[in-house]
């Protein structure tokens, strides 16, 4: 589904992609690990657009994306929760979610999917009315999650979505994932929790230094003295 | 004598209780945990104590004295520092710019720019960032960009520090070595409130733990006390 191939990418003359190759295939969910700088970010940035790749191609259901601007990327279906949510901090969350709705095949279904959003985070509709500046650390990322998936996109990117909630949460948080999946959303994960996105991952990639050093099943992930000691500090 | 001390502290937010008739302490030389749901209150409280928010009733206590109605820059300066959830720096100036900076607010006054520098340099390595004193605020990864905030708060000369979920963005590796350097912290003689999800760090690095739920504190003990207290159980860890 999304394939991204040989891809360098430069911040400035700093080089901060080597040569990536990456495949996400539909109705899976892909990890992507690595540690704070390792060019996770940097990586979703290129694919969404935000960031255009020195060399090397980005292909999204067999077209190329990478030199498309971003909001042509969401419309073919991918969607993306940032880290930290990066809310519309004085819109209020029903305009926040209005703003994810904004490719035309999702705003005609848009009254259907804000009662999905509503049904995933009800604490979502409790603050419908409230600027999303007054929301919590949490409900920030509820409400990127519901923005990104206003979009009624065919692949959804996460950056982070544990980041800043509470236990009971973080474990929501997982089994929204894999709900997403059972919806047919493909999903690319990118998580400091290493552990428990192994875990509901098919496959998984590990990144340092801007560089793939390992890729393969979720299950030998988890085995990997490399990824234990490195990454689940065992 | 506790070095923090708030009484009877409430804030509404419309009509919301953000924080509700809320007492706590801290006494010198603590490590204290701050836990909750998102939307407890958690971070309002920080920003309460550092009048970031202007509580609706009660009073706040720093070394004995009231500070509730003082404003910010003068409660930094008596030696309580903060880092923010949603991070602060000053992007576009230089990551050693922003820690001179802290050294030139904080608590002692008319610090040389040399000495200033030079003391950021070494908060830098401190907290892990050296290698990176030039590269621009905003260019730094969002876990550094706390990092940045942590040596930034310590560049005041802080008595008490204020941390706001640096852990957050962090693997498993990551946060063993961010336990170490709140240790480190606390070792050289500055009190710690610390508000974070992780529960390893958490549990392993406090002294004492406070719980608050809907604005309302609702548990305080030791870790082993809180972590196998029922309501805790039931509304922040699950299972």
């Amino acid at each position: 589904m999304l394939e991204v191939r040989n891809v360098d990418a430069f911040y400035g003359k700093i080089q901060a992609l080597w040569d990536i190759c990456l495949l996400v295939s539909e109705s899976n969910i892909v990890a992507l690990v690595g540690s704070n700088g390792a060019g996770k970010t940097t990586l979703v940035n290129t694919i969404t657009g935000l960031l255009r790749p020195a060399a090397g191609s980005i292909s999204f259901l067999g077209q190329r994306i990478d030199s498309l601007p971003t909001h042509s990327i969401v419309e073919l279906g991918i969607s993306y929760v940032p880290q930290g949510g990066k809310v519309f901090p004085e819109m209020t969350v029903r305009e926040n979610l209005e703003m994810g709705a904004y490719p035309f095949h999702a705003w005609k279904q848009k009254d259907d999917t804000f009662q999905q959003v509503y049904e995933i985070f009800p604490r979502l509709m409790e603050r419908e009315k409230q600027l999303a500046r007054t929301l919590s650390g949490g409900e920030h990322q509820m409400l990127a999650i519901g923005r990104a998936l206003m979009s009624k996109p065919k692949l959804c990117i996460f950056d982070e979505p544990s980041y800043g909630l509470a236990p009971l949460l973080v474990k929501e948080m997982f089994e929204t994932i894999q709900n997403l999946r059972k919806q047919g959303i493909t999903i690319f994960l990118i998580e400091q929790n290493v552990r428990h996105s192994l875990e509901i991952a098919d496959r998984a990639y590990v990144l340092e230094n801007g560089r793939l050093c390992l890729e393969g099943d979720c299950a030998e992930l988890l085995q990997s003295d490399h990824v234990r000691k490195a990454y689940m500090g065992l | 004598m506790s070095i923090l001390e708030g009484q009877g502290v409430t804030k509404y937010f419309g009509g919301l209780a953000a924080v509700s008739n809320v007492d706590f302490h801290v006494d010198q030389g603590e490590i204290v945990g701050l836990i909750g749901p998102n939307g407890a209150g958690k971070t309002t409280l920080f920003g309460l104590i550092s009048a970031a928010v202007i509580p609706n009733s009660g009073t706040i206590r720093f070394k004995g004295e009231n500070i509730t109605s003082l404003k910010p820059h003068q409660i930094c300066k008596k030696g309580l520092a903060r880092t923010f959830q949603s991070v602060k720096v000053f992007s576009d100036m230089s990551v050693l710019n922003n820690v001179t900076l802290g050294a030139h607010f904080g608590r002692l006054q008319r610090v040389s720019e040399a000495r200033a520098t030079d003391e950021a340099a070494r908060l830098l390595e401190f907290v892990g960032l050296t290698g990176k004193a030039k590269v621009q605020a905003k260019d730094l990864t969002l876990a550094n960009q706390k990092l940045l905030e942590v040596a930034r708060a310590l560049a005041t000369k802080p008595e008490v520090l204020l941390l706001d979920e640096i852990m957050a963005g962090l693997n498993s590796t990551e946060i063993t070595q961010a336990m170490e350097l709140v240790s480190k912290i606390r070792a050289q003689g500055i009190t710690i409130f610390m508000i974070e999800h992780v529960m390893k760090a958490i549990m392993s690095v406090c002294d004492r733990i406070m719980v608050l739920d809907h604005g309302k504190k609702i548990a305080e003990g030791t870790p082993q006390e809180v972590a196998t207290s029922k309501t805790v159980v039931e509304v922040y860890l699950g299972e």
